[in-house]
């Protein structure tokens, strides 16, 4: 599953639920389907919550233009809430 | 000096001025720049008011400075409205401002407008090119100052609302000199390291001219000209700004800036648990539909007793299987009758036993042809009558009369008779 996009689990889980609606499943395809979109579900709530909180603030030099890396990218650091 | 004349304390004099200013100059306006301005952190504002030739001391004491729309800043060119007093302990004079108004905000205001009809008139506000946010923004680029309340207010809806986020706050300049241009370059440099999916530019309220540099070509192109997704979130909800009406969206607050950003991912989430707890019931609906199927099905006779249900089809089914097993014995015979005879056939078919079989006709056909010889039948006891006059054979009672002559022949001789009566059979 780890190729899937958020769009394309949700898109599948829909189907899935289309599907379950109509009563005409044996119970087993309704189990399997069940199964899959359960693990549809937590990849998507996995992929909506699954990220490191991170604060930071762009690095200006006295002409206020960004500070470029190495790496020819701006640098960054961390962004301390005042107060 | 004389005596008649009234030595003043310092005290005294300093009162008597105080009489002689404040009464005449109560409810005053004075206009003039705004210079030496101290805020000081008690909420009292200090300023010097000025103009070419002279200047006033002014201060504005907390309660009013609260209530200020917007807070002075050097060379704003002002109208206080307060009244003169006099400071006893230091013997200076200043005004203590009540209101204060802006002069020039109508030519500004004038100059807003002009520059919005430009701005619309090249398309920068037409609504078909609003882009639509994001709704999984992996980071949010916010342009504001670093030390000012829209950051730390967008950073606290999203502590409270999405506590895992990323952000990435350009810093910059919000008003005064320079501000435009960093505001503008900010929002460049976002687009160009691809840094965020979706921007917030923004500052607290102030005055039009606090603004101002929300209002500016630069920015506004910028905005425009942006491919991430811009939320504008500038002053409060009265304040309009022509970068509001070229952004994406529109935030009246910049807490309401951070709670779009995040909305639709709120949303999603939201969905995604209905859509899980629908999963739900529906699996459940099945299982439980089945399992009233099952409990109907164990009320049905068939299962507390079977025989009321089956027992007339068991029966058929023992009757068919007998007539069956019965017909395919019978067929089996037939089969096994059909091949003895074939078998016979085959038998008879082997030319040793033709020969044999041949041979028997024979004996049987030469037993058959001595047992047609009249002689052998003598031998079992038949004789032959002859007429006694031409030796001929008399087949027939009605041939011999009474009295007539005849012999019968017999294996071993011949008798002679004479016939003494005749009686043919009626008929």
């Amino acid at each position: 599953m780890k190729n899937e996009t958020y769009e394309s689990s949700f898109q599948r889980l829909e189907e899935i639920l289309a599907k379950m609606n109509d009563s005409k499943l044996s119970l087993e395809d309704s189990l399997a389907l069940f199964e899959e979109a359960d693990k549809l579900i937590i990849f998507c709530q996995k992929t909506l919550t699954d990220a490191e909180k991170k604060v930071q603030t762009l690095l200006k030099d006295r002409d206020g233009k960004l500070k470029l890396g190495e790496d020819q990218k701006p640098e960054l650091k961390d962004f301390a809430k005042s107060l | 000096m004389s005596n008649s004349k009234s030595i003043y304390t310092v005290s005294q004099i300093t009162q008597a001025i105080k009489r002689t200013l404040e009464t005449p100059f109560q409810n005053i306006s004075v206009q003039g720049e705004v210079s030496n301005l101290k805020m000081q952190s008690s909420g009292h504002i200090y300023l010097t008011l000025k103009d070419q030739d002279a200047q006033l001391s002014a201060a504005i004491f907390r309660g009013n400075a609260s209530q200020l729309k917007r807070l002075p800043k050097e060379g704003d060119q002002v109208i206080a409205l307060g009244e003169l007093s006099v400071y006893a302990p230091r013997g200076n004079y200043q005004l203590i401002i009540r209101e204060l108004q802006w002069a020039g905000v109508g030519e500004l205001l004038l100059m807003l407008e002009k520059r919005k009809e430009e701005f619309a008139k090249r398309g920068y506000f037409d609504p078909a090119r609003k882009k639509r946010l994001p709704s999984l923004p992996k980071t949010i680029g916010v342009v504001t100052s670093p030390t000012g309340a829209v950051i730390q207010d967008i950073l606290h809806v999203l502590e409270r609302r999405w506590p895992n986020f990323q952000l990435i706050l350009n810093p910059v300049k919000v008003q005064g000199e320079g501000a435009a241009s960093e505001i503008a370059q900010a929002i460049q440099d976002f687009n160009r390291y691809g840094l965020a999916d979706v921007l917030i530019v923004g500052r607290g309220g102030g005055s039009i001219e606090d603004l101002w540099a929300f209002n500016e070509e630069a920015v506004v192109k910028a905005v425009f000209e942006s491919k991430i997704p811009i939320i504008s979130a500038v002053g409060h909800e009265t304040d309009y700004t022509l970068t509001d009406f070229v952004a994406d969206v529109r935030a009246p607050t910049p807490s309401a800036a951070a709670e779009m950003v995040i909305k639709e991912k709120k949303e999603m989430l939201k969905d995604l648990d209905n859509r899980s707890h629908r999963l739900k019931e529906q699996i459940e609906y099945q299982i439980k539909t089945r399992r009233l199927r099952v409990q109907d099905l164990k009320r049905q006779p068939v299962f507390y007793s079977p025989y009321t249900l089956l027992g007339q089809k068991m029966q058929r089914l023992d009757d068919m299987r007998t007539r069956w097993e019965g017909l395919g014995r019978k067929l089996l015979d037939h089969k096994k009758i059909l091949i003895d005879a074939k078998k016979n056939q085959l038998k008879n078919l082997s030319p040793m036993l033709q020969i044999i079989n041949l041979k028997q006709r024979l004996t049987s056909l030469e037993k058959h042809l001595k047992s047609l010889d009249p002689k052998n039948l003598l031998k079992k006891g038949y004789s032959i009558l002859f007429s006694e006059k031409d030796s001929s054979i008399i087949l027939s009672a009605k041939s011999l009369s009474p009295g007539a002559r005849f012999y019968a022949l017999l294996d071993d001789g011949k008798v002679f008779a004479t016939a003494e009566q005749v009686k043919p059979n009626e008929k």
